[in-house]
């Protein structure tokens, strides 16, 4: 069993269904990136295995077991525990992130105390020591500053010292660098692989960017419309993609050998939750859709070893 | 397909911004958004200008657009200055010269349907165009972007990201401009329609001969698109060379950190583990190289002078002192 389970996980907004049955694992110390576009649910997911889905929502469905206990059905308090401690969460906009009145010191020791018994002192110290470790110059001297006083790309290290600052098994990252710069992601995206192997830390992260993933994690998860349509090792499915999405997303991304030329495009958009196609949610778009595409929703089946992926034409279309 | 005189150059252009000073201070602080630009842009090229975030390029695109002037230097279209005209004078031109805006939410205006926005540049710009001319010119150009005639009735909160930046660039096209200032057009939206807008402002260069002034952050668009490159940097263009050389041989040490930086499927950008980079406030920026601060090449001279765009080793332009040294 690994050390966070996924499996079938729903959650609802009234009638609408924005997971629709989310399968994945994460094994101690491994990295995966969970893929898709705006409003695939790669963000209801990452929420949903913190339990942190706001009214309306619900998780309606599945369960998320990490370390052999529910978390879906677990009591707040108990939750607590768990959340900031042993499964730490960082997200898009370290601005949005960090209290804009609060010195960074204020906020890392706000957290140790809620989750240590610590003297302020020690408290002072494990948050200097978290910001050495994410190599923000001067910590002693930073860790009194205000987050406006800082850059973008020292911010988001700041918001990753927090999320350090009770040693977590699991880090969820959403996004945390698609606010930033290229040459500030590459700095943030080495410190986080860093910080994983380091400590044997677990990595699930949330992006849009195929590239940001292949460089980063072992394993991916490529998200549609509320379901993992595609999961396997990296390489294995940006090297061969066998759903018909992963291929088109694939296809889309402009390259040097798609020069002068023009790129390969998915037709359409992607369904919203309220008007989701019958059967297959992509078969709309799909250059490969038979008349049982629109009859039944595929199930995630294996392709490969640890490879599988949601289409029942994946065996013809190969 | 290009001429030897330039469509449109840019020379010597400087941006000043004066920002709020305490009462004690002697010398109100500067912002430099542009600090001595000079570029050409050829007929029928798509000319692309990278950087991050706060290098100018949004401010160079918008002072050649006229929606910004300059504190200093000059803007010519095929040898007329345009950026000391009146509004009069300058209607000609912001006809042949149209702009794409980043986000489609803010660009369109949210109380006028589709046909309203299309015919309001018409309107402006069209002169002396009938009724029934303008009804034609506006289902001529939905019809071009992929624009379905019912769209026209719509406003723009019914649309989706890449539908609405569809209908923004039919509002360019439709005055049939020969220059498009497009400012990241395509970073706000998802991948998939990425390709699908991408191709569209390909497909439309080639049926129009359209020259594209094209900034952007992605690396891997300027590969896709474009003919040729200019690296900004803090207010300056660092480099300025065709796309194939950069991506081959880049010489700026800046551009170089900026490729290493880019994620590939299959790369190793994340590998090596950097010092935090921090780009130097615009605000009174430093007297030597900008980059200075963060090169591993910099030496004393860097901090003194600031160099200038001069030729390199592989025929590209750079502005750099230490490119000899990075050549041998």
């Amino acid at each position: 069993m690994s050390l966070l389970d996924v499996t079938d996980l729903e959650v609802s907004f009234g009638r609408h269904k924005a997971l629709r049955g989310v399968s994945f694992s994460l094994d101690k110390g491994e990295r995966l990136g969970i893929v898709g576009e705006s409003g695939a649910g790669k963000s209801m997911a990452a929420f949903a295995i913190i339990n942190l889905i706001s009214d309306p929502g619900r998780i309606t469905g599945g369960s998320v077991t990490f370390d052999g206990r529910r978390l879906d059905t677990m009591d707040t308090e108990d939750l607590r525990s768990i959340r900031g401690d042993r499964i730490a969460m960082i997200f898009q906009d370290p601005m949005m992130t960090l209290n804009p009145v609060l010195t960074i010191g204020e906020q890392m020791t706000e957290t140790i105390h809620a989750h240590r018994d610590v003297t302020t002192a020690e408290a002072r110290r494990i948050a200097v020591e978290k910001l050495d470790l994410v190599a923000v110059p001067s910590p002693a001297a930073r860790i009194d500053n205000y987050p406006h006083e800082l850059s973008g790309g020292l911010r988001q290290r700041v918001v990753i010292a927090i999320s350090l600052l009770c040693d977590p098994e699991i880090i969820i990252a959403d996004e945390p660098t698609t606010a930033l710069d290229v040459t500030i992601q590459a700095e943030i995206m080495a410190l986080l692989m860093r910080l994983c192997d380091e400590s044997d830390m677990g990595l699930i992260l949330i992006t849009h960017d195929l590239a940001v993933v292949s460089e980063s994690c072992q394993r991916l998860a490529v998200m549609y419309a509320g379901k993992v349509i595609e999961t396997g090792p990296t390489g294995a499915i940006l090297s061969a993609p066998r759903h018909p999405y992963t291929r088109g997303l694939l296809g889309a991304l402009p390259q040097m050998n798609t020069r002068g030329g023009l790129l390969k495009q998915i037709r359409g958009s992607m369904p919203g939750i309220g008007d989701l196609p019958t059967g297959c949610a992509f078969h709309p778009r799909c250059d490969h859709a038979a008349p049982e595409c629109r009859a039944t929703i595929p199930p995630l089946e294996p392709v490969a070893p640890g490879h599988a992926a949601a289409c029942i034409r994946v065996g013809e279309i190969a | 397909m290009t001429d030897a005189a330039p469509l449109l150059s840019a020379s010597g252009v400087d941006v000043r911004f004066p920002m709020p000073s305490h009462f004690l201070q002697r010398r109100k602080p500067v912002l430099h958004a542009l600090r001595g630009v000079d570029v050409d842009i050829r007929r029928g090229e798509a000319f692309c200008v990278v950087g991050e975030s706060g290098c100018g390029k949004t401010t160079l695109g918008r002072v050649i657009m006229g929606l910004l002037n300059p504190s200093a230097g000059e803007i010519r279209y095929e040898g007329t200055r345009i950026d000391t005209l009146d509004e009069g004078d300058r209607r000609p031109f912001r006809r042949k010269m149209q702009m794409i805006f980043q986000n489609p939410y803010a660009s369109l205006n949210p109380r006028m349907t589709v046909r309203q926005t299309l015919a309001e540049s018409l309107r402006y710009l069209g002169e002396g165009m009938t009724g029934a001319q303008v009804t034609d010119k506006i289902a001529e150009t939905m019809e071009a972007v992929g624009a379905s005639a019912e769209w026209g009735a719509r406003m723009p909160h019914e649309f989706s990201g890449g539908q609405r930046q569809r209908i923004s660039i039919a509002r360019a096209l439709i005055t049939d401009p020969e220059f498009i200032v497009a400012d990241e057009p395509i970073s706000a939206l998802d991948v998939s329609i990425q390709a699908q807008v991408l191709n569209l402002l390909s497909r439309a260069r080639q049926e129009r001969g359209l020259t594209y002034f094209f900034i952007t952050h992605d690396l891997s668009v300027v590969e896709h698109f474009g003919d040729r490159v200019a690296v900004m940097y803090l207010g300056e263009v660092v480099e300025l060379s065709p796309v194939s050389k950069i991506f081959e041989a880049p010489q700026h040490p800046y551009t170089r950190l900026l490729l290493s930086a880019i994620p590939r499927i299959g790369g190793n950008a994340f590998r090596a583990e950097r010092a935090p980079g921090e780009i130097p406030t615009a605000i009174d920026p430093p007297k030597g190289c900008a980059f200075a601060s963060r090169c591993p090449l910099a030496h004393d001279r860097c901090r003194v002078e600031n160099p200038r765009l001069k030729p390199t080793p592989t025929g590209t332009m750079a502005a750099c002192h230490a490119i000899e040294d990075v050549a041998a």
